[in-house]
């Protein structure tokens, strides 16, 4: 029953690959010669490293809705605090450097002609206290939402439309100038991470090898919920959430934590985003963006959590490859992927693989004489 | 315990009143039952054995009457976790296992454990876990599917496997809802044993429509009707009552 591993085929191989592309592109991009057919542009880093922020977003959407049933609509919201979050450090750092040389505030203050920095900014200029924003914002909201919500009982496509009312509700109040995120305009110019260049492309070698590593550790975590007991609680309020109660499990908690520690990783997502796309405004809070999500992980194969990351890799490749050739098709291409997947393919791409791969396997033994019975997962 | 035993009922119910949008479920409902009882309550549709399960189980808060666990503990107060924790375990009529999981893996969630949410996420299995596992498969009859899914047992199966599961639990109190509705007679007739066999260490309380069912059962009966206790006694009593014939074959 606990014999399965944290890390079976299918996780080792993601894992293996994930490490090596931490290693190999950088040393791609930066020490094979840009003759070479092995080189890697820095276009292709900045937009892989941008696919692998989105992948680590599904993971975390895939955590909560296909282990516990909870439909997120607005994992966005998640994904853009901790991408402010990590902005607004950025900004700190710009320093005297900007449009109006005032070394304390950034220059959309300026321009608003305001004099102090709003208390929110407070601590921005430090790295360490900007990473623990990226998961103490995202970790309180998830929290302060779920203790009413799950409290409340709230559940299914109610539980689905509250998430998408508090993304709209941050995207319009991001929008304000009064909110002092930099309004409509969002957070920009940024220079320097660290003391490093955010646009020299040793730094952006970092950043994808970072986005790569902290894909692996979020699945690794996602992974070792899912696999104990707590893990199972969960599947078992997916299916059957009122008999999970009867059994003496607070539904509500378990619901809480997975659905906290979700969004913290989504945070985590969305900080190692923003240096890499040099832009955070309050489009990121647009629902679509969540609902985007949601497709990633029906695609991918949901309750697979490998599944999940590959299905963002992929419809953001078709994304990209869209948007560029055929820019006015690409939302229905969207929508028509959804459709098929969800009547062709219901388990995802990697759900779909696994049944094939398990009845071939049974079938193989069931040769050998061997009875096999039907394990999950 | 808290407090002074009020009763020396296990459970004990006193006028208990439900109504849902000005209908009345439960009417007055009254209902004692001593330690280590088997009982069986019967009724026509709608005479209130699932609302009255509900009371009991916390899912439904009563208008008005008492509701006392152990002598002393108020079930109008708790939750449905609270209680599952003091011992009671609930059967539904409509079998509901969890369909994604082994059948070995309902067994394990079933079992009496700390249910906290740090407690499965970092606690570690418990020695004799598996022992207690295979002593559960092999009372409801279920030892060589036990890696199954349970989505993928049969209908009678499935019913064992929530009896199971209400074993594991290990309560003082079972309610067992419909346990033999849409099963062949050869399955009835051995979930009336695995019942009887059950009884001898827990207390149980069954609803079933199956009159032959509760007559091989052979304990004490209390008939529900219209969300009132009509009559109680031993089933040939019972069953020879004028109201009970009255409600049952229509008037």
């Amino acid at each position: 029953m606990t014999s399965a591993r944290l890390l079976d085929l299918r996780g080792a191989i993601f894992a293996v690959v994930l490490i090596a592309a931490a290693i190999l592109v950088p040393i791609a991009a930066l020490a094979v010669p840009p003759a070479s057919p092995f080189h890697v542009p820095a276009y292709v880093i900045a937009l892989t490293g941008k696919y692998l922020c989105y992948a680590l977003l599904a993971v975390a959407l895939d955590l909560v809705w296909g282990y516990c049933g909870i439909l997120s609509l607005g994992h966005g919201a998640f994904f853009a605090l901790g991408g402010y979050a990590m902005g607004m450090y950025l900004m700190r750092q710009i320093g005297a450097r900007g449009v109006y040389a005032n070394p304390n505030l950034p220059d959309f203050m300026v321009f608003l002609n305001w004099h102090d920095l709003p208390v929110a900014w407070w601590g921005f200029n430090s790295f360490g206290y900007a990473l623990l924003m990226v998961l103490a914002v995202p970790g309180v909201l998830a929290f302060a939402f779920g203790w009413f919500a799950f409290r409340s009982r709230v559940t299914g496509v109610y539980l689905s439309i509250i998430t998408q009312a508090m993304t709209y509700a941050l995207l319009l109040a991001f929008f304000r100038n009064d909110m002092g995120f930099g309004g409509n305009n969002g957070l920009t110019d940024f220079k320097d991470i660290l003391g490093w260049n955010v646009q020299a492309e040793p730094t952006r070698a970092a950043l994808f090898s970072l986005s790569a590593i902290a894909l692996l550790i979020g699945y690794l975590i996602a992974r070792a919920v899912t696999m104990s007991k707590f893990g199972k609680v969960l599947v078992a309020i997916r299916d059957a959430e009122s008999r999970t109660r009867f059994l003496g499990y607070r539904v509500e908690n378990y619901k809480l934590l997975v659905f906290t520690l979700s969004a913290m990783m989504a945070g985590v997502a969305g900080a190692l985003y923003v240096p890499q796309v040099g832009i955070i405004n309050p489009s990121e809070f647009a629902p679509a963006n969540s609902i985007e999500a949601v497709i990633w992980v029906a695609v991918g194969g949901r309750g697979t959590l490998v599944g999940a990351a590959i299905g963002a890799v992929l419809v953001n490749f078709g994304k990209t490859y869209f948007t560029g050739a055929l820019p006015e098709y690409w939302l229905f291409a969207l929508g028509a992927l959804f459709v098929l997947v969800t009547l062709f393919l219901p388990k995802g791409i990697v759900g779909t693989l696994g049944q094939l791969f398990a009845r071939e396997r049974r079938a193989a033994v069931g040769a050998r004489g061997n009875r096999v019975p039907a394990v999950a997962e | 315990m808290d407090g002074k035993a009020l009763t020396s009922s296990l459970l004990y119910l006193d006028g208990v009143k439900v109504s849902f949008d000005g209908y009345q479920a439960l009417r007055g409902l009254s209902l004692a039952l001593t330690p280590g009882e088997m009982r069986a309550i019967i009724g026509p549709n709608g005479a209130g054995k699932t609302t009255m399960m509900d009371v009991i189980t916390g899912k439904t808060r009563p208008d008005e009457g008492d509701v006392y666990f152990a002598g002393s503990i108020d079930l109008t107060a708790l939750d449905e976790a609270a209680i599952a924790e003091l011992g009671i375990g609930r059967k539904f009529q409509k079998p509901t296992v969890f369909e994604s999981h082994t059948v070995e893996d309902n067994v394990l969630l079933a079992l009496k454990a700390p249910r906290a949410a740090a407690a499965t996420l970092f606690g570690r299995d418990e020695a004799g876990i598996h022992r207690r596992i295979d002593a559960i498969l092999a009372t409801v009859g279920l030892s060589d599917l036990r890696a199954h899914l349970a989505g993928g047992l049969s209908h009678g199966q499935k019913q064992w496997l929530e009896i199971g599961m209400l074993l594991a639990q290990d309560p003082k109190l079972l309610l067992v809802d419909e346990p033999v509705a849409g099963m062949t007679d050869a399955e009835t007739a051995q979930t009336a044993q695995l019942l009887r066999s059950i009884a001898k260490d827990h207390s149980i309380v069954v609803v079933e429509h199956d009159m032959a069912f509760v007559r091989d059962l052979g304990v004490k009966v209390t008939v529900l009707h219209e969300g009132a206790v009509i009559a109680e006694g031993p089933i040939d009593q019972v069953s020879a009552d004028p109201k009970v014939i009255e409600v049952y074959l229509g008037r």
